[in-house]
């Protein structure tokens, strides 16, 4: 069979634009594994309600939805500070199921209060460059919109990195996560440091809510969809790991399209799952996890 | 006297539970004083320093801190008066650099201004941090681990450390060098209290001594003053 290569390029360009997506959709809740060990399952749900904080944004004032990143990221710090502080801070350190059933109550509430609110109609961030493209050479194309998905995601995870490397709160965050009495006696205050990590794992809700609206329509149950293409990320890239999640958003997305390509779109999420379980198998800490 | 005590413990119950694990401790350091406080397993050592450092909270007595009264107060509120605890086991963060692990010290916001300076001081005083300063803080030895603890809490500018028995499990020659560089903390007007096993060890420098049995000081006196026979006795309850 004569294939022709230059075919491939296009679901493999946007694979690893998508990759960046994923991988910022993702980051959030790897975040918190590392830190608290915290699987939050809500991570989704609030993920899709800053794209609904968004929409208000938007419709209110008609801007672009970039713009109503500089309300939606302060008040998702809110959220995670709040939810942290007031609900998981109580029940952390016990056992691994009250976080993880609490986690899963909000979730629960979060998809029921988006749709007596906003009801079950689909819905997206409008903009402008969702139909734009980019071409490169004869037969590529670059979707603008995924490509500043790819770079915003790549510019969030870069930022959280220096964050947790140059800074006192993030040192304190990942040393809390290594040795929590150690870090008390070194005058942090954990509580606090746990409710500040989840704000900013909600900032980074934040900026995958906004990318995901622009990017596909969403409504008040989609987020559960998210949270399995975060697991997934975070499995293939290894948990906890910030690297692991850009090259397992970009392994995750490859694999979706890829597989759309040759088996057809009913074979995405399938091809998804497929290389999810062959990385399980082959190395099941993931490609940056530690054994 | 009294009005020179760093540090007054007065009447001390602490519980864990329904276990007691202090019972009506008093207990005094005065400022630029080394004290030793020696006993067996479970005779409540740490449980003091714990307590002190703010790790537990007591069901009886009083602390105070140069006049103040601490007890019942977090580790966060009393790093910045000035104590600092080096833990049992040293508890440095492993996955941090020594470098990081230092600047955690520096955490509070008092001492983050003079940063760079005491980081000076402490690779001078411990120069085998300055050349690991790069690495994981879990690739280095117990006794350069012990010295990183050390020097992490020196970090925070204390007017008091407490150190944990920070002799366990290291070679004769490390604990030696470690007490050396304890001697010239101390020497820079820093108060230190000593939890040890190793009774002759912290008895030789030693300004007073407390031994402690089942939760209670039974002696306490200048090192010279105590014999072999009532130290004995002492630690061992008979």
């Amino acid at each position: 069979m004569v294939y022709n290569m230059e075919d491939l390029l296009q679901p493999i360009l946007n694979g690893i634009l998508l990759g960046g997506l994923y991988a910022v959709i993702a980051l959030g809740m790897t975040t918190m594994f590392g830190i608290v060990k915290l699987v939050n399952l809500a991570h989704g749900d609030l993920m899709i309600l800053s794209s609904y904080l968004s929409l208000i944004f938007i419709s209110w004032l008609g801007v672009n939805p970039f713009w109503s990143l500089l309300v939606i990221a302060p008040v998702m710090f809110l959220v995670g500070v709040l939810i942290q502080g007031f609900l998981l801070n109580r029940v952390l350190g016990k056992e691994m199921e009250p976080p993880l059933l609490v986690a899963f109550g909000l979730s629960i509430i979060l998809q029921n209060t988006l749709l007596m609110v906003f009801t079950p109609d689909a819905r997206s961030l409008m903009t402008d460059l969702s139909v734009k493209t980019i071409p490169i050479g004869s037969s590529l194309n670059l979707p603008v919109l995924y490509f500043v998905d790819f770079l915003l995601g790549c510019a969030v995870i870069l930022v959280l990195h220096l964050f947790f490397r140059k800074t006192y709160l993030g040192r304190a965050i990942r040393a809390a996560s290594d040795d929590e009495i150690g870090a008390r006696l070194m005058g942090i205050n954990t509580r606090n440091i746990y409710a500040y990590a989840m704000g900013i794992a909600m900032v980074t809700a934040a900026v995958a809510g906004v990318l995901v609206g622009m990017t596909f329509t969403f409504y008040p149950h989609t987020g559960p969809q998210y949270l399995i293409i975060a697991f997934g990320v975070m499995i293939i890239g290894g948990l906890g790991s910030m690297a692991g999640c850009l090259v397992g958003g970009i392994i995750l997305a490859e694999a979706q399209l890829l597989g759309a390509h040759f088996a057809g779109p009913g074979y995405q999420l399938l091809s998804g799952y497929l290389v999810l379980l062959i990385v399980l198998g082959v190395r099941p800490q993931g490609i940056f996890g530690k054994a | 006297m009294s009005d020179s005590a760093a540090l007054k413990v007065g009447g001390l119950d602490v519980k864990y539970k329904d276990f007691q694990a202090l019972w009506n401790v008093s207990f005094e350091v005065r400022q630029g004083e080394i004290v030793s406080v020696i006993g067996a397993n479970g005779s409540g050592k740490s449980t003091l320093l714990n307590t002190i450092a703010g790790l537990l909270s007591p069901s009886r007595g009083t602390i105070k801190f140069f006049g103040e009264r601490i007890d019942g107060l977090l580790p966060h509120k009393t790093v910045p008066r000035g104590i600092t605890l080096v833990p049992e086991g040293r508890r440095v963060f492993p996955r941090l650099t020594v470098f990081e692990n230092l600047v955690m010290g520096s955490y509070i916001p008092r001492t983050r201004a003079g940063k760079d300076e005491m980081l000076k001081k402490i690779y001078e005083l411990f120069p085998i941090l300055r050349a690991r300063h790069n690495q994981m803080a879990n690739t280095l030895s117990g006794g350069e681990q012990q010295m990183l603890a050390i020097g992490r809490a020196m970090m925070s500018e204390p007017k008091l450390i407490l150190c944990d028995e920070i002799s366990l499990g290291l070679a004769p020659v490390v604990i030696k060098d470690i007490y050396k560089r304890l001697g010239q903390i101390n020497r820079e007007g820093i108060t230190i209290v000593l939890v040890e096993q190793d009774i002759k060890r912290s008895l030789k420098v030693a300004n007073r001594a407390y031994i402690m049995l089942e939760g209670k000081v039974v002696l306490e006196g200048q090192p010279a003053s105590l014999t072999e026979e009532q130290v004995k006795k002492a630690y061992f309850g008979i």
